[in-house]
């Protein structure tokens, strides 16, 4: 394998439904700002910059090249990627291939969203086949509601478990002072009341649409070591496809076939056979409540069927065995282009001891994932040795 | 350093102005398909693709949705490059020297004729200041046509000199889509497209795609002459059209410099050139980027053919899509350095540079640097 590759610096906005005081140069110049200063370091000491944004969602062709001074890029090398929900991480993985290859030492990865720029569920009406699919389920939540009723089938969770998904995502993100919604005192009997979007998805079982962005600072291992005292090391980083038409694989939506090979080739990887109990925290890609309960059962943190009785009995709760999303996760911020970025900068902070009220104890091993496209996962492993 | 990543095949479309007898992912499988064939290498030992595709032009959010299926990407890692495919490739060269692969496959695919033009190229531009002026692509073509033909001291037969050689050159090319030997008058007194740009002078709509397959040394070893190594890679973005001067190309430069150093040659070396000049303009402008020639030069470089080493394909002026045009120059540089261009074939060149660009007037650019021989 290539050159050992961390994380040392990340920087966020303040991710929220409409940022009117800045223009998307000025987001993106938010976040890479942050991240630079985390590291101590000057645009000019950053070799490359790796760009993931949805361009469809702002209505905008290369809205990096338009934002080029915002991000830093000028006479830089920078390449940018558009995988949907994923792209925050295939952007992750690109930078980290790039400076294990050694093209380049130390990298920006940035991922931006501004999506009251255009209008999200217009264009992802476009994902589906013109023929086949784009009549049957417009946006992501008509997407999401046959994903939970085929998972509900399949293992019997119920409303309520799911309501308590949402609770623990919004209360989580009270830790978070970057997240769009915090709502301390929400309740599972408030979810449950919550206007009904597509059977069995209510609106707060569903994520919402923000603005924001994210930048980490990247680099090998030299200089990792020297730009941070505990870097998070890209331990291992894998993706898996599924098939294109949703038809095609059955029940693609419970039995996430692209979970479960891209974990366990990051499992395999490190040598973790037990995720449970060898992860110390997971920030995953749960688009709605039922999905989060669905990738448990997938990711391997419980056997299949009991993802409800995980959220039950608060394994995944900030105290339980595994925490999953003290972030808030998407449920609570969901910025597209950035994302799943988001997830990796914050398992990062997880693993660097940087997460302040929302850290988790003594972190040396998370998870970070990507979901998109066609039920397409990538999966990345980050450790403090 | 050494980059140790070969190609060790190419397959491209032919290029056509509306191929309406297939989708996009129908190009792909053609291209992938024959590639597979083409090598010998099963599907099966393919783990990692890097595709190229713009949703804007497939009128599809996530447009590689509808092709990582046919790349071979079920339950493997696809990226796609929201960018020219030469980034694609360049991502996919990555992958392979991180030694994560043992082979990444490059596809970029476009349609250029399901989408209108006038539409998709307006919505690069800045929402707030300029789409309501109604710029599009062809408007800032011309801009930048009239910058250089200033800063140049040239006028428009030379950017007709530019058409002619590639368009007499595309003739020799099955795969062109426009090909014919105009006269200079032919060329200047076509339609126009945005003046000083004729219709002769400006790449028509195209539909293709373009596939490639890179190896590690150990597998690329076993493909004996038909592997060409990718020996310099480079790329730049710079400032925003409107925050610079149009008559230079300054991250064509930077990108040629890296690519350069990394292969460890100079221009004075490229024996075959093929440039990403959808303008005719462009060509020269990039040439001069590229070192390949001087500015005051250029009048005498397009008389003379280019000195016969610039983009004996055709070049993307006689037809490939955005998104593919790029990928294109390295699938013609590939085929000139494994002695499989045919008809078009320039003999003895044992090192090729290619070029491709993307965004308003070649905002972002990348040069990947090739060369025959032994890793």
């Amino acid at each position: 394998m290539g050159r050992k590759v961390g994380i040392v610096a990340t920087g966020q906005t303040k991710h929220g439904p409409k940022r009117l005081d800045v223009n998307l140069r000025e987001l993106i110049t938010e976040a890479v700002t942050r991240a630079l200063e985390d590291a101590g370091l000057r645009m000019e000491d950053v070799d490359a910059v790796f760009l993931g944004n949805m361009e469809p969602f702002e209505g905008f062709m290369f809205p990096e090249l338009w934002s080029v001074e915002g991000w830093g890029g000028y006479l830089k090398p920078s390449v940018k990627f558009n995988t949907g929900g994923t792209v925050g991480t295939t952007t992750t993985m690109a930078a980290y291939y790039y400076v294990a290859a050694g093209l380049y030492d130390t990298v920006l990865a940035v991922g931006f969203e501004k999506q009251s720029d255009g209008h999200t569920q217009a264009a992802i009406t476009t994902v589906g086949d013109p023929v086949w699919e784009r009549t049957m389920m417009a946006g992501a939540v008509g997407n999401f509601a046959v994903m939970a009723s085929t998972y509900i089938h399949e293992s019997g969770v119920t409303p309520e478990q799911a309501a308590k998904v949402a609770v623990k995502a919004r209360r989580n993100a009270c830790n978070n002072e970057y997240a769009h919604l915090q709502m301390p005192n929400l309740t599972v009997e408030e979810v449950l009341a919550s206007q009904i979007l597509a059977h069995p998805i209510r609106k707060l079982d569903m994520c919402p649409q923000s603005d924001g962005a994210v930048a980490m600072v990247i680099a090998e291992e030299s200089k990792a070591r020297k730009l941070a005292p505990r870097p998070a090391w890209i331990r291992a980083v894998a993706t898996a496809h599924e098939q294109q038409y949703m038809g095609d694989s059955p029940k693609r939506l419970a039995i996430m076939r692209s979970q479960i090979a891209a974990s366990q080739k990051v499992y395999k990887a490190v040598g973790i056979t037990n995720p449970r109990k060898e992860l110390d925290v997971a920030e995953i890609y749960e688009v709605a409540t039922y999905a989060e309960m669905a990738m448990y059962e997938n990711l391997g943190f419980c056997e299949r069927g009991h993802g409800g009785k995980l959220i039950d009995e608060g394994v995944t709760s900030m105290n339980g065995e595994l925490p999953v999303n003290p972030s808030g996760g998407v449920l609570s911020t969901n910025p597209i282009g950035a994302t799943a970025m988001i997830r990796v900068a914050e398992a990062a902070l997880q693993v660097m001891g940087k997460a302040g009220t929302r850290q988790v104890p003594n972190v040396r091993t998370a998870l970070a994932t990507g979901y998109g496209g066609n039920a397409w996962t990538d999966a990345l492993i980050l450790a403090s040795n | 350093m050494r980059t140790d990543v070969a190609i060790v095949g190419a397959v491209q479309t032919r290029y056509e102005a509306k191929k309406a007898h297939q989708t996009y992912n129908e190009l792909v499988y053609e291209v992938v398909s024959e590639l597979l064939k083409q090598t010998g290498v099963p599907m099966q030992e393919i783990e990692s693709m890097v595709t190229a595709s713009q949703d804007f032009w497939d009128g599809k959010t996530i447009s590689s949705m509808s092709v990582s299926e046919v790349v071979g990407g079920y339950l493997k890692s696809e990226a796609k490059v929201a960018s020219d495919g030469i980034q694609a490739l360049i991502y996919g060269a990555a992958r392979i020297l991180a030694g994560a692969f043992e082979y990444t496959l490059v596809v970029a695919h476009c349609k250029e004729s399901e989408g209108q033009g006038q539409t998709i190229t307006a919505v690069m531009f800045d929402p707030y200041c300029q789409r309501p002026l109604g710029v599009i692509a062809p408007t800032v073509a011309a801009l930048q046509a009239r910058a250089y033909m200033n800063a140049a001291g040239i006028g428009s037969e030379t950017l007709a000199q530019v058409s002619q050689k590639n368009h007499r050159d595309a003739m020799k090319n099955p795969l062109a889509l426009r090909a014919g030997d105009y006269k200079i008058e032919q060329i200047l007194s076509a339609d126009a497209y945005a003046d000083p740009l004729t219709e002769l002078m400006a790449a028509p709509t195209s539909d293709g795609a373009c596939a490639l397959l890179l190896a590690s040394p150990e597998k690329a070893r076993t493909f004996g002459s038909r592997a060409v190594w990718i020996s310099g890679m480079g790329n730049s973005t710079d400032a925003y059209w409107t925050d610079r001067d149009l008559a230079q190309a300054d991250a064509l430069s930077q990108a040629a410099k890296r690519a350069y150093q990394m292969a460890g040659v100079g221009a004075k070396d490229i024996d075959i050139a093929e440039i990403s000049a959808r303008y005719a303009q462009e060509e020269l402008l990039y040439g001069e980027a590229l070192g390949l020639w001087a500015r005051k030069d250029v009048a005498k470089v397009a008389a003379s053919e280019n000195g016969g080493k610039v983009n004996p394909s055709g070049g993307a002026i006689t037809g490939n899509p955005a998104t593919v045009a790029g990928l294109t120059r390295v699938a013609e540089a590939y085929l000139q350095l494994s002695d499989a261009a045919g008809a078009h074939q320039v003999p003895g060149a044992s090192v090729a540079l290619a070029q491709g660009a993307d965004g308003i007037c070649g905002q972002t650019q990348a040069v990947v640097i090739l060369r025959r021989g032994e890793a």
